[in-house]
């Protein structure tokens, strides 16, 4: 995830007092003169190791821990930290596999003792209904989709959408028991069939609908969502919050994006850029190895 | 606790298996047999001679005894040997159908099952019916029903013992608000209900008790023909004194009140291993009667002698 923790190491290892502050020296950007004699650090520079620092850290903790706890805290979190976060429930809720999902509600129960749908209560806006739906799932796996019913169910949600109130979305009982209950290929059958029925793909009409679109594509596309929240947490000015979901998205998804070979070029060039930029910052001499 | 009784010495599934093969064989069946083994061994005991049967005979024990019992009888025996888990997904799927719908047997099902045995009816739920057993609850009920029911057949409750009085108190006021305004569906209602923890409930319960006066079920009876307010105060009673849910079905079952037909049968295979005993216990202070005495003048037969078999009379 970034930092040369080898060379770090090895300098830091294996410097003597000299040496070291020749390092500190020849480091103007982390390190300037001060009138007293010594080398200090620069404030702003160090704030950036120490986040960089830190989102290894989370990274490195995020991949320790079992996935079903890891699952749970993520999950427990996003609860405590408010409706900008309900994506991440649902992304758990909706990405996992249904016993990897049952397993993270099995660690709650240890971790919190209480169920994910009772901490759900905290939560007072309209979304909870959806949440607590998509949190109590244990859809069936296998194969075998009624192509009738996947039809039926696609006009059901596409006159939810479309002829309805799109502010009741949230409330409308039917699409959400056909997109809490109905296993996945289910759920893909039927957005197909909406995309063949009405030439627009159903996720494009939950445009701005927040936690239902990412609830869709989640289930249906989960590629599309993945590369969404990873585009958003490399660009230019992306908040503290898109960065972390950067490290959430590449530690849980892993497999599958080695798998899928889909890790954009882009991430691994910001990535090792920023830390490249770093390390030639911090140590002036041409001697690592 | 359990009122099966199994011997000290058990014979080995493959013994047991030959003489439910025995059984089957010749003119006419040897239900003695038949009852004399399988109302006295437990599920893992079951599920082996089902497996050893099998692999000796080629043939699934369960169509055999489709094939040479019948009537009550028969479907006491099915539903006995089947896992408790399978068993629950087939009265499951059986209460979604349209003939044999039964939102009762659901609420049975999703209430007075621990929520470890309620994951594995949804696991085997999946493996029969390549389907879940929330999207054909879902699929299958409606209005108010349908919003009731998914929650609760969804639900994971935790399964501590920990309980919060504050939050007790303040759910008693909200469902007592809720009652008061004859808002039976309303949302609160349905959360606390089926997602809370029993010991929780339990707590909640005994503070709306105390705090207004009337047990809830009691407030519930406001209008006593309506069927929604009879299933809510089912899994009240489900959830928190199950033992007094399956008394109340007995005794309706055994007096021929209500249309559960297969209701003597159903209650007693499935707690047969869980807390009969609490049950004929119940059974006996209500009715002045015991368990036995009843089922004794109410059935006949083999029927009845399985029955007895499963609740205790009688030796191992």
């Amino acid at each position: 995830i970034g930092v040369d923790e080898k060379s770090l190491i090895s300098i830091l290892t294996n410097s003597n007092e000299e040496h070291k502050r020749s390092l500190r020296k020849g480091s103007s950007k982390l390190f300037i003169e001060d009138e007293n004699g010594f080398e200090r650090w620069d404030q702003s520079s160090i704030k950036i190791l120490k986040h960089q620092f830190n989102r290894f850290r989370d990274a490195v903790v995020l991949s320790l821990l079992h996935p079903w706890e890891r699952d749970a805290r993520l999950i427990e979190k996003a609860i405590r930290k408010g409706p900008k976060h309900y994506n991440v429930i649902v992304e758990v809720a909706c990405t996992r596999s249904s016993d990897q999902l049952l397993g993270a509600r099995k660690a709650y129960h240890s971790l919190f003792h209480h169920s994910i749908e009772e901490h759900l209560t905290h939560i007072k806006g309209r979304e909870r209904k959806l949440l607590v739906a998509l949190v109590s799932a244990y859809r069936y796996e296998g194969t075998g989709v009624n192509e009738d019913v996947a039809k039926s169910e696609s006009q059901i949600l596409y006159e939810a959408i479309n002829n309805g109130d799109k502010n009741k979305l949230l409330d409308h009982e039917d699409a959400i028991m056909i997109l809490a209950t109905r296993s996945k290929q289910h759920l893909q059958a039927l957005y197909r069939h909406y995309s063949q029925s009405y030439d627009k793909n159903l996720a494009q009409d939950l445009e701005g609908e927040g936690i239902l679109k990412d609830t869709v594509e989640c289930l249906c596309t989960p590629q599309t969502y993945f590369t969404r929240v990873l585009e958003a947490a490399v660009k230019e000015d992306a908040d503290e919050e898109s960065k972390r979901a950067l490290t959430r998205v590449i530690v849980t998804q892993k497999e599958q994006l080695v798998k899928e070979g889909f890790v954009p070029n882009k991430i691994q060039d910001i990535l090792l850029g920023l830390y490249k930029d770093f390390m030639l910052a911090s140590i002036a001499s041409g001697d690592i190895k | 606790m359990a009122t099966l009784k199994v011997p000290v010495h058990v014979p080995s599934p493959s013994e047991d298996a030959e003489q439910l093969r025995k059984a089957f064989e010749g003119w006419g069946t040897n239900e003695q047999l038949i009852i004399d083994i399988l109302a006295h061994r437990n599920a893992a005991q079951r599920n082996s001679i089902r497996k050893v049967y099998g692999e000796a005979y080629g043939e699934d024990l369960l169509k055999c005894l489709e094939k040479e019992l019948t009537s009550d009888f028969e479907r006491a025996v099915l539903l006995f040997t089947l896992d408790p888990a399978e068993r629950d997904a087939h009265l499951a799927n059986e209460a979604t159908k349209k003939f044999t719908s039964s939102n009762w047997i659901l609420m049975e099902i999703a209430c007075s099952r621990s929520s470890h045995e309620l994951l594995n009816v949804k696991r085997a739920y999946h493996a029969r019916y390549k389907k879940s057993l929330e999207e054909d609850v879902a699929h299958h009920t409606t209005g108010e029903y349908r919003k009731l029911l998914v929650p609760l057949v969804s639900a994971f409750r935790y399964e501590g013992e920990e309980v919060n009085m504050t939050l007790a108190k303040s759910e008693a006021k909200i469902l007592h608000d809720k009652i008061s305004d004859k808002h039976y569906t309303d949302e609160e209602v349905i959360r606390i209900v089926s997602t809370r923890s029993k010991a929780q409930l339990n707590a909640t319960l005994n503070h709306y008790n105390t705090s207004f006066g009337n047990a809830i079920n009691k407030d519930l009876k406001a209008d006593p023909s309506d069927e929604f307010l009879k299933l809510l105060r089912a899994v009240i009673k489900c959830l928190t004194t199950p033992e007094q849910y399956f008394e109340k079905v007995l005794r309706q079952a055994i007096n021929k009140l209500g249309s559960d037909e297969w209701a003597l049968t159903r209650v007693v295979t499935t707690r047969a291993e869980v807390d009969m005993v609490r049950i004929k216990e119940a059974y006996q202070r209500r009715n002045s009667i015991p368990l036995e005495q009843a089922i004794a003048k109410d059935t006949s037969g083999d029927y009845e002698k399985f029955l007895l078999a499963l609740i205790g009379a009688g030796d191992a």
